[in-house]
Formats: C-alpha cells, structure tokens, sequence
C-alpha cells in the first residue's frame, strides 16, 4: 500500500519546464530542419536517406523528451514510450527477414 | 440436474430501487453519459447492429453457394457482399465485442472502482466507433467496396472503382475507438484497483484484457496509418506500393498483416478472458493454474505480433524469413494450449453445473481447439501452400472468431446478463439455443474443411458441381446457426420486462461484481471494497455467505 502511495504522490509532483528550455528545444529543431532542407541539395549517395532519417529521429526524440515531458516523467511513463518504440523496432527488423534475403529478380 | 443458480423469492423480490439504469432518464443522459455501464449498453446495442447486417451479408453469400454457378448474385456484386461482410464483421463486431461491452461494463466492477480512467475518453471511443460504423455503411448504400477486408494492393490502389476510401476511413476512426479504449483499461487496471487488489489477485477476465488492450494501443496505429497510404496511393499516386516507382505491394502486407495478425488476438483474448470466469464459476474451483493463465494472456500478445508473415507465405516473400515466420507461429500454441489444458484441469473433480453459460463455454472449448489446432496445418509451410486460400483457411478462422470468439461473447452476454439487467434470462430457452448454435455451426463450417482440402478456393461465386454436396450442407448448417443467434435477440429483450429477479448473486460466483446489487449503482460500490482474499476462493464466498445467515438468523 505504501508503495502505491508513494507512487502516486511521485506522478503528482508536476515537473515545471522552464520557458528557457521550450525556446532552446524549438531552436533546435528549425536549426535541424533547416539543416534537412540544406543536406538535401548535396547528393550524398546512399547516405540520403541515412542522414534525412537521423536527423529526423533526433528531432521526434527532441520533441518526446522534453515537448512531451518524458525526460522528467516517471519510470512507468519511460517504459511505456520504449513499448512503443520496441513494436516498431519488431515491425522493422522482421520485415526486413525479408527484404535482406528476397528472390529479387527471378520472378 | 443440479444447478448452482440461487434466486431471491420471487414473490418478494424487487429490483433495487436506485441503479445505473434508472438514475437518470431521457436521450441526453445515455448520449451525454460518463457512466461505463451505459457507455458498455450503447456499445451493446451498436454492435448487435452491425451484427445483424454482416450475419444477413454471410446469409447471402451461403445462398449464393448453395448451387455451382453464379446464379443469385452477379459476380462483382458477390465480391462486394463477402467483403462487407468481412469489414463489418472483424472492426465493428468481433474486435468491439467482448472488451467495448462486457469489458467496458466489469473492468472496473472487477478492479473495485467507480468508473474508468477516463470516462469522457471512453464515450468519445463509442462516438469514433458510430462514426466508423456510419462511414462503413454509407459505402455500402453508396455502391460498396470489394476489395475483401484485406485492402490488398495492387488491387485497391490501382485497379478497383469502388468506394476504398470511404471503407479505409470508416475502419481508421473504428481503430482510434479501440485504441480509446485499451488506453482506458490500461490506466484503470494500473491505477485504479481497490486496496488489498493485487496484480494476483485481478480476475483473469482482468489479465486477459489487460493483454488485449496492450495489443490495441501498440499494433492499431499501424492499421491506421497503413490505409492512410492506402488512401493517399489512390488519391495522390504516392508510390509507396507501386513497383513502377519504386515501392513494393508487398510492403502493405507486412504492414496491414502486423495489425491485422494481433488483431486476431485482440478478437480472442477477450474471449478467454470470459471462459476462465464461466468454468471457475460452473466448476465450483479456482482456475488450475492461475498465474499460467494469466501469463499466457500476456505471452499470446507479446507472440502475436512475431508471425504476421504466415499470412503471407505464397506471396513471394524470402524462403528464409517464410522459414523463421513458420516457426514463431508454432510458438503461439503454447500459450492457448496452456489455457486449453488449464481449463480442462480446472473441470476436472469439479462440482460441474451445466447452465447456459457453460455450455457455450463447452462448445468454446471444443471449437477453438480444432480453429486452433488447423492453425498448425497452415503454419506448416508446406501444407499452407497447398491450403491457403481455399475453404480450408475459411472454415479455420470462423472455427476460431465464430465457434471461439462469437460462443464466448454469448457466455458472456449470459452469464453477465443478470449483473447487466437485474433479471434472469430464460433457462431452458437459451439452453436450446446454445445446443442449436453449437449444431449449426459444426453443420456450416466442418464441411469446408474438407471442401477446402479437395481445393475449393474462397472467394468465388461459382464452384465446380463436384463440390454441391458439402456446399448444400454447409448452407442449411447456416439456417440453423441463423435460429440459433436469432433466439437470444429474442428472449433477452423479452427478459427485461418477464425475467426472473436475479438478486446481488445469482450464481454464487465470487467476482466483487457479484457482492453488489444487480443492476449496480450508477458509482458501483457506496463504499470502495477492500480485496481480502484471493481471487476465485469459493471457500472466502461460503463463510460470508454463512457469516450473513447467522446474523439475519
């Protein structure tokens, strides 16, 4: 019962964000957008795609973090988003059993 | 023949004078409710809807079979009805069944709350489900889609003029209903269980929808999203599925099949969930095995999103990977077996009770063992070539969703019915029915085995007379199914007003559902119950059933 208190008390504390990190956070991510925008315009090879999607991943991590308060929240919170992310890496990693090893151009 | 039904004297008995049902009255106040227990009877009538329609579309398509050629229906119109069928019947039937009405109803019941987490979120899924449900019925009156449930590409990209998009967007605000509420009951289980009422303690119906609903908030997004390419494909040429630019159809299968494998789960799970409650209650025992059942709720969930490639065996998808898939599939018939033999294990030396519930928990049992088990043959790589996509792999899934899934929703329906309503519906009448329904369904769906076997493909409106024989079988197993569902539409509503008063609890069962009034309180309990006791424990029921003599005495 203790433990449950406790626990409940834990999620009720409201962490404040200071406005200073909203600011820093959003800058971050026009700095990232417009470095999108900008890579695009060198043609990399197969690196394209790799750099467009990383700066991607970093940006929907910038916005999970600290835009949906996940970096202050509770361990329950964190594992819930790591769900989520462990049924995509799932989706990912078995369809590309796949893709790696197709008959490609033999039907 | 014994029975464990205890009843009130009828003669003095009243229902309650204050209950969910008669708090307040009026359209506004079941439109505008919070209360779970009116927004699980809202479910209840909608989905009886829409069950009606897609039982009179699957009338049709037996008619249509009863003779070899395409006679009573043009072809494309024959495509269009089993389709509907099939929409109809997977995201506005069997996946709202058993969680948005019974789940949405006991969950918090169960756990010893007054509501769920999220009351207002909870009407709001019922909202996104009408409004699902009236996008999937303006395709119909508009023309129809038959593109089959599946939506495969190429086909409902490029090459069919009937309405995909409205049926996709009907079934993407079907799927954020269900999302709505498996995020409702994740929270209440988590946050919301009464003291004393320990993860261990939970009624396996509670585990089995816990897992249902971790399926619907990880895999539903990824149905969603998928039609959405689906829709932006037809529209805007996108590409992601068209091989002249660079994408692949096949990519939609992985895509469709990875919500739509789980899905499966999430039309079952709930399904299990009921059984483990009507055997504990009918055999007088606690569930053998408790904590093996309640895992292998989970583990069914956690398995269920690994094989999603068996659906995709003779598409031309890698030997390798159709090697690795074939393998994890076999893996999910460990944890439905553990729940098959448990429940057997709990029957056995039991003090068993032959009531209505129980006997579409019997034909459950028996049912879903062979759907089960004929999943086996087609997760066998070679024999699925040989089987899919004939009758075989029909008769498979509606051995599982309709000899499974449909006869545990009806256990359900019954065996709550008197929580729901206060009353008892009639015994030897829904007995027959059970029979009749067990019958009929062994009469349509056995033969397509064999039909299947012999190689008779699904899909088609004609076949050749070779195949009339277990055709005509199947189509009069149909009619006898028909009665059978057509009677409780009957005498449940007929209960509401002549039914015997149930009383708090009429089959001695030992839920925190049964220890208050039938129909409950609009806020459940006056008092938030303390769980002092484990559950299932038939002994902790007979001393405060002893206890409460005594002191009247």
């Amino acid at each position: 019962m203790t433990e449950k208190t406790q626990s409940t008390h834990q999620d009720a504390e409201v962490h404040v964000v200071k406005p200073p990190v909203y600011l820093a956070i959003f800058f971050a991510l026009l700095v990232l957008t417009a470095l999108t925008t900008g890579i695009s315009f060198i043609d990399l090879g197969v690196f394209n795609a790799v750099i467009a999607l990383a700066i991607a991943c970093l940006k929907a991590s910038l916005v999970v973090l600290f835009f949906m308060h996940i970096h202050y929240s509770s361990r329950l919170l964190k594992l819930t988003v790591a769900a989520g992310l462990f049924t995509f890496m799932l989706l990912i990693s078995l369809t590309m059993t796949d893709y790696i090893s197709r008959a490609w151009g033999m039907f | 023949m014994s029975t464990i039904v205890s009843l009130p004297d009828q003669s003095t008995a009243k229902l309650p004078a204050k209950s969910y049902l008669n708090q307040e009255y009026g359209l506004k106040s079941w439109l505008l409710t919070g209360d779970h227990k009116r927004i699980a009877m809202l479910y209840l009538f909608s989905i009886t809807f829409f069950f009606v329609i897609g039982g009179v579309l699957a009338g049709l398509i037996r008619l249509e079979l009863l003779t070899p050629p395409a006679d009573l229906m043009a072809t494309d119109t024959y495509n269009k009805v089993f389709s509907m069928h099939g929409i109809i019947m997977i995201f506005l039937f069997l996946v709202p069944s058993v969680p948005a009405t019974i789940g949405n109803f006991l969950i918090p019941l169960m756990v010893g709350a007054r509501d769920l987490a999220f009351p207002k979120i909870n009407l709001l899924s019922w909202y996104l489900y009408m409004g699902g449900g009236l996008l999937v019925l303006a395709t119909m009156v508009l023309g129809g889609v038959d593109t089959g449930w599946t939506f495969t590409t190429p086909l409902s990209t490029h090459y069919l003029n009937t309405h995909v998009v409205t049926a996709a967007m009907g079934i993407f605000l079907a799927g954020f209903s269900s999302i709505f509420t498996g995020l409702n009951f994740i929270v209440t289980i988590h946050r919301m269980r009464c003291p004393g009422m320990t993860w261990f303690r939970l009624p396996l119906f509670v585990w089995g929808h816990y897992a249902t609903s971790i399926i619907m908030i990880l895999g539903t997004p990824v149905l969603a999203i998928t039609l959405v390419l689906v829709a932006l494909e037809r529209t805007m040429n996108i590409g992601v599925f068209d091989p002249s630019k660079g994408g692949d159809p096949l990519l939609f299968q992985h895509l469709f099949w990875f919500y739509s494998h789980p899905a499966v789960y999430i039309m079952i799970l709930p399904g299990m969930a009921v059984i483990s409650e009507v055997i504990s209650t009918f055999s007088r025992k606690r569930v053998f095995g408790y904590t093996a059942v309640a895992f292998s709720s989970v583990a069914i969930a956690v398995f269920g999103f690994l094989v999603w490639e068996h659906h995709m065996f003779i598409m031309g998808v890698s030997q390798y990977s159709a090697l690795v898939f074939s393998l994890l599939t076999m893996l999910v018939a460990v944890p439905s077996a553990i729940k098959i033999f448990n429940w057997s294990m709990t029957l056995y030396k039991g003090s068993i009770t032959f009531e209505t519930p129980m006997l579409y928990a019997f034909g459950f049992i028996g049912l879903f063992t062979i759907g089960g088990l004929t999943g086996i043959f087609l997760a066998t790589l070679g024999m699925d070539v040989h089987l899919t996509e004939t009758y075989f792999i029909v008769a498979h899934f509606h051995f599982v969703m309709v000899g499974g899934m449909l006869m545990a929703y009806l256990a359900g329906v019954h065996f709550w019915w008197p929580k729901m309503t206060g009353r008892m519906y009639p015994e030897a009448i829904s007995k027959t029915a059970a029979v009749i329904t067990f019958i009929g369904f062994i009469v349509t769906f056995f033969p397509q085995f064999i039909l299947g076997y012999l190689g008779m493909p699904r899909r088609y409106a004609a076949y050749p007379a070779d195949f009339q024989v277990l055709n005509v079988f199947s189509t009069a197993g149909a009619s006898i199914l028909g009665i059978g569902y057509l009677l409780p539409m009957l005498y449940l509503p007929w209960s509401l007003k002549y039914g015997e008063i149930a009383g708090d609890n009429p089959w001695q069962a030992t839920g925190l559902e049964w220890q208050i009034q039938s129909p409950p309180l609009t806020e459940n309990f006056s008092e938030i119950p303390i769980m002092d006791h484990e559950a299932y424990d038939y002994e902790w029921l007979a001393n405060k059933t002893h206890h409460e003599v005594q002191t009247v005495g």
